[in-house]
């Protein structure tokens, strides 16, 4: 009973081949170096969960499978469940792991007994989920098909049965040792009281709260010495009928897992993973959309989307994100975005390639309405700030820089650049801007393009100006909205007490919160 | 059993991190001085001090509670301070015993723990013996509770006890303890137990099933016998921890009771060098929040009293003022009022005395100061950056009935912006029921408000004296268009002289 079917993909397309240990720059600049490290965690599968991110799928038959897998997913019931699943698995693969480490006898069953014990008790509830589960995706109809079958048959049952009344009547087994010199005597337990806890009584009049902890931590697995196996031994001697059932059943056993079951547990963790991450955000109110996608037109836009790094983070803190949106139609290409600092401006520019990158893996991406571009490369530029000691030999390596990345783009790559020049004067990063735009939009590329430089926005029909917004009345509240409209170099007098979040609106806002 | 003798009914928290403006406050109002004082040499002291000092309390019973148990102090100071040498005292024996520590075995922490028992048992005799001859000169609540719960918990029958115990755990016998079988087989939930067990005689004689098995270790296994010290550790270490965590108990009432008696002692130290100081000492009346209150008859800053005589006391009436606006000479004493205000508020929050002939002042939620630094001037981030940065960190914890002590604050720029910030700021803060103190030399910002002639703005002023010199007492009185920086001008010899302290 193999099955070959991945729940990745229809075919081989999109699994993560090996070796593509590409450039991961554009991934710090865009913060989803944070992304994938916060998805993959210290799962069992992160290797497989990190490549999977990283692995952009420009094949749109992949990506629908995927995305019909997540949409089953989207059913809580269904998630929890495989949830449950894979926090029972990643149990039985830890016991597992540790038998062969182990010396005695007694032990080692004891251990392989509660390894299967977890694995029935996983496999029956997962496959009655899956059976009560409304499933539509091509790989989890197989699975669930596969599992049913599975759960029913006479084998999984007598492993099942076995395992329960063995695990019961070692429990009940209670004994007792004392220890005087060299000897040891081994009976069984009769009822003598705590001394513990006698002393805690007598000197429970000082308790003074929370105190240290004297217990000395001993570690009694894996393996065991050779005076813990005498004493087990003889603790089976006074209980022989539940340990010869103990030797007959792991004869009988000895395979239990089975090896498609194996493969769904790794697979369905990228999903789980993903999921976990984007299941805070959602309840507080941000959506995810499976977007559409396009390999030719450029005719993209996406509502309600936000930086998923960043909304990750805010998502503890009890802050409000703001999402923005964006359009782009025929022949528009480039955003360049403008405004006063702590705007948005940057946000903006990171959400614009997440969502491409994000796109390509199969995630539902933040928005609640998407069209995107399956791109084949992410270029970025973003200013480093901790690097101004040398400003002459940055600007070179910027200009380096940012000429190889023209130079390796494709027409159906983006390239996001963030306040570069800034440290240059303002004649030199109009020009050179213009020059960089220039280049981007002979490319034809998608481009985002963040400036202080007003006039890099008004460079013909493919450039479009969104800006960062401020109300009116009041210039120091910040909306983090970026909206379309003509740039404007407003300067700001209270910019700086309105950067600390310290005037009149701000702190009354602070304080009242 | 607890002493509570900073509060009624709880600990004071020795561990708890002080509010992270703490920093400032010690820095702005130049608690050091003071700290010194109280603590007269002993570093405990100067710790305990500190922390009461710094955790303000916002109930007036607990200040009153406070404040009477510091009236009895100065009362019978000597049985004060014989209590906390016996405080100490335990503390220092119980080192000087070999004790245990954490990832010992726990037969060595067990054997540690009595050890340290059997001298903590001897302080607490003697506590007894202090509550039973001298308990009855003290009235205030929180001391007579104190010398109750002593003869009350600590009686002889309990030392009985105590005594019986610790012979019992020397295990003379060997140990028994139970076990079951975990999840592998190994044994886990190890417990000691208190009997022996004997087999029956129907075992013995062969008529039962045989009930136990033994075996000994021979005496070449050292692995065995290592294995077997092994359980046996096992076996003691729940109740090792037990006595172990009574010794700590114990140890830990006498470090409360060293605390809570050190802040008075303290509070005695520093009365006993105000007074040789002919400084005026009062205890002084705490109100609540509802309504702003500071009354008060020749408020001297503390830290300054400590170490210059004759200092200026200020008189204020500034009841039902949400906004105090100190304007006026420089050198003027605007500062030193500042710091008068806050040390009194915190003295007054924690049950001390403070340091004027009469005070009488609202209690805040907290205090803070939001001061010039000069040194800031070099820094790369720029100064109003940094002032910003500070002013931002206090929005980040402050909430209404807080007041906040601002000194030459947002001057890092121009005027015209800096009282705009300025502005912004006080009536953010006034808005949300927070009083302000604000020292200032920009007649923009200070006449703004002159201007609004609102009732719950009191307006104060540094006066120059004809001559030049400085009287150090502020008068109410609106602010006027110009300071004085031009006299120290020429008083620190302009600008090739040497600047000198300006005290």
């Amino acid at each position: 009973m193999t099955r070959l079917t991945s729940l990745l993909s229809a075919g081989h397309e999109g699994l993560p081949a090996a070796g593509q240990e590409r450039d991961r720059l554009f991934a710090s600049d865009l913060n989803l170096d944070q992304i994938v490290n916060a998805v993959a965690g210290d799962r069992d599968e992160r290797e497989l969960i990190t490549a999977l991110l990283y692995q952009r799928v420009r094949d749109i038959g992949t990506l629908e499978y995927r995305h019909e897998v997540f949409r089953d997913l989207e059913d809580d019931g269904l998630l929890e469940a495989v949830h449950r699943f894979a926090g029972q698995m990643r149990q039985v693969r830890a016991h597992l792991g540790q038998l062969t480490r182990m010396q005695s006898g007694h032990q080692r069953q004891g251990w392989f007994l509660d390894a299967a014990a977890i694995y029935c008790d996983a496999v029956r509830c997962l496959a009655e989920d899956l059976a009560a589960a409304s499933i539509a995706s091509r790989a989890l109809v197989a699975f669930g098909d596969y599992l049913a079958a599975y759960a029913a048959s006479a084998d999984f049952a007598g492993l099942a049965s076995d395992t329960a009344r063995l695990k019961g009547d070692l429990a009940q087994i209670m004994y007792q040792v004392r220890i005087k010199g060299p000897r040891v005597e081994v009976s069984r337990y009769d009822g003598e009281p705590d001394y513990s806890a006698e002393i805690q009584k007598t000197f429970e009049r000082f308790q003074q709260g929370a105190v240290k902890d004297y217990r000395v931590q001993y570690r009694g697995w894996p393996g065991m010495n050779h005076v813990g196996a005498q004493i087990l031994d003889l603790v089976a001697r006074l209980f022989p009928a539940e340990f010869s059932a103990l030797d007959d059943y792991c004869r009988l056993h000895a395979e239990f897992m089975d090896p498609a079951i194996r493969q769904f547990d790794r697979e369905i963790q990228f999903y789980l993973a993903y999921l976990d991450y984007i299941r805070p955000l959602r309840s507080a109110g941000l959506s995810f959309c499976y977007p559409e996608l396009s390999g030719d037109s450029k005719e993209i836009f996406a509502t309600d989307a936000f930086d998923l790094a960043l909304a990750a983070k805010l998502a503890g803190s009890g802050k409000a994100l703001v999402t923005n949106e964006f359009r782009l139609s025929d022949p528009e290409r480039v955003i360049v975005v403008s405004g006063p600092n702590q705007g948005g401006k940057t946000t903006f520019a990171r959400m614009f390639g997440q969502l491409h990158h994000l796109a390509g893996t199969g995630c539902p991406v933040p928005g609640s309405n998407a069209r995107l571009f399956m791109c084949d490369q992410v270029f970025t530029h973003f200013e480093r700030e901790e690097d101004i000691a040398d400003l002459t030999g940055k600007l070179e390596d910027d200009l380096l820089r940012i000429q190889q990345a023209l130079l390796a783009a494709t027409p159906a790559s983006i390239v996001i650049m963030n306040e570069i020049f800034t440290s240059t004067t303002l004649r030199d990063a109009r020009f050179l801007g213009e020059k960089v735009l220039a280049k981007v939009i002979e490319l034809d590329l998608l481009c985002v393009y963040v400036t202080f430089i007003d006039e890099l926005s008004s460079l013909g029909p493919t450039v479009v100006s969104m800006a960062s917004t401020i109300i009116p009345e009041d210039p120091a509240e910040r909306t983090y909205k970026i909206v379309r409209k003509p740039a404007d170099g407003l300067a700001y007098a209270l910019a700086i007490a309105e950067k600390h979040g310290v005037t009149y609106s701000q702190l009354r806002g602070r304080l009242s919160s | 059993m607890k002493a509570h003798l900073l509060y009624a009914d709880a600990d004071f928290d020795l561990t708890a991190e002080l509010a992270p403006h703490s920093d400032d406050l010690i820095r702005d109002l130049e608690l050091d001085t003071m700290l010194a004082a109280m603590a007269a040499g002993d570093s405990f002291l100067l710790d305990i001090s500190r922390r009461v000092l710094l955790t303000s309390l916002t109930d007036l019973s607990t200040v009153r509670y406070r404040q009477e148990i510091l009236a009895d102090c100065i009362a019978e100071p000597d049985i004060i301070r014989q209590m906390y040498g016996i405080a100490v005292g335990a503390l220092k024996d119980r080192r000087g015993v070999w004790g245990f520590w954490a990832s010992a075995s726990p037969a060595s922490i067990l054997s540690g723990a009595i050890n340290q028992l059997e001298v903590l048992i001897v302080r607490l005799r003697e506590l007894r013996q202090i509550a039973d001859d001298r308990g009855g000169k003290f009235r205030a609540p929180g001391l007579t509770a104190f010398f109750g719960s002593l003869q009350r918990e600590l009686d002889d029958e309990y030392f009985s006890t105590l005594s019986r115990h610790l012979r019992q755990l020397r295990f003379r016998n060997g140990e028994l303890l139970s076990g079951e079988l975990g999840a592998d087989n190994s044994a886990i939930n190890y417990v000691l137990r208190a009997g022996g067990s004997r087999r029956s005689w129907k075992e013995r004689v062969g008529i039962e099933p045989r009930s136990s098995y033994s075996f000994s270790i021979p005496p070449r296994d050292e692995a065995g016998s290592q294995a077997l010290q092994d359980m046996t550790s096992r076996a003691l270490n729940l109740v090792a921890n037990a006595a172990a965590q009574s010794a700590d108990h114990v140890s830990s009432y006498f470090t409360m009771l060293r605390a809570e008696l050190g802040f008075y002692v303290s509070c005695l130290n520093l009365r006993d060098r105000l007074m040789a100081g002919g400084q005026p000492v009062t205890f002084p009346v705490p109100t609540p929040w509802t309504r702003w209150e500071l009354t008060c008859e020749d408020l001297r800053d503390t830290s300054l009293a400590l170490h210059i005589d004759g200092v200026a006391g200020n008189d204020v009436d500034a009841g039902g003022k949400s906004l105090i606006i100190i304007t006026g000479a420089n050198s003027g004493g605007k500062s030193t009022f500042l710091r008068s205000v806050g040390l009194a508020q915190l003295m007054m929050q924690c049950g001390m005395f403070v340091t004027a002939r009469s005070l009488r002042a609202s209690v805040c939620q907290q205090l803070f100061t939001h001061f010039i630094r000069e040194e800031d001037a070099a820094m790369v981030s720029g100064r109003l950056d940094e002032e910003l940065s500070r002013m931002s960190t206090i929005a980040e914890r402050i909430s209404p009935h807080c007041v906040v002590l601002f000194n030459e604050s947002f001057a890092a720029t121009n005027e015209r912006e800096g009282s705009e910030i300025g502005r912004q700021v006080v009536r953010a803060l006034l808005e949300s029921g927070v009083r302000v103190f604000f020292v200032t030399h920009q007649f923009d910002f200070a006449d703004s408000f002159h201007r609004q002639h609102r009732d719950s703005t009191l307006f104060l002023r540094a006066p120059r004296q004809p001559d030049g010199r400085r009287t150090f007492r502020l008068t109410v009185a609106e602010p006027l268009p110009t300071s004085y920086g031009e006299d120290i001008y020429h008083r620190i010899g302009g600008w090739l002289g040497e600047t000198s302290a300006l005290w």
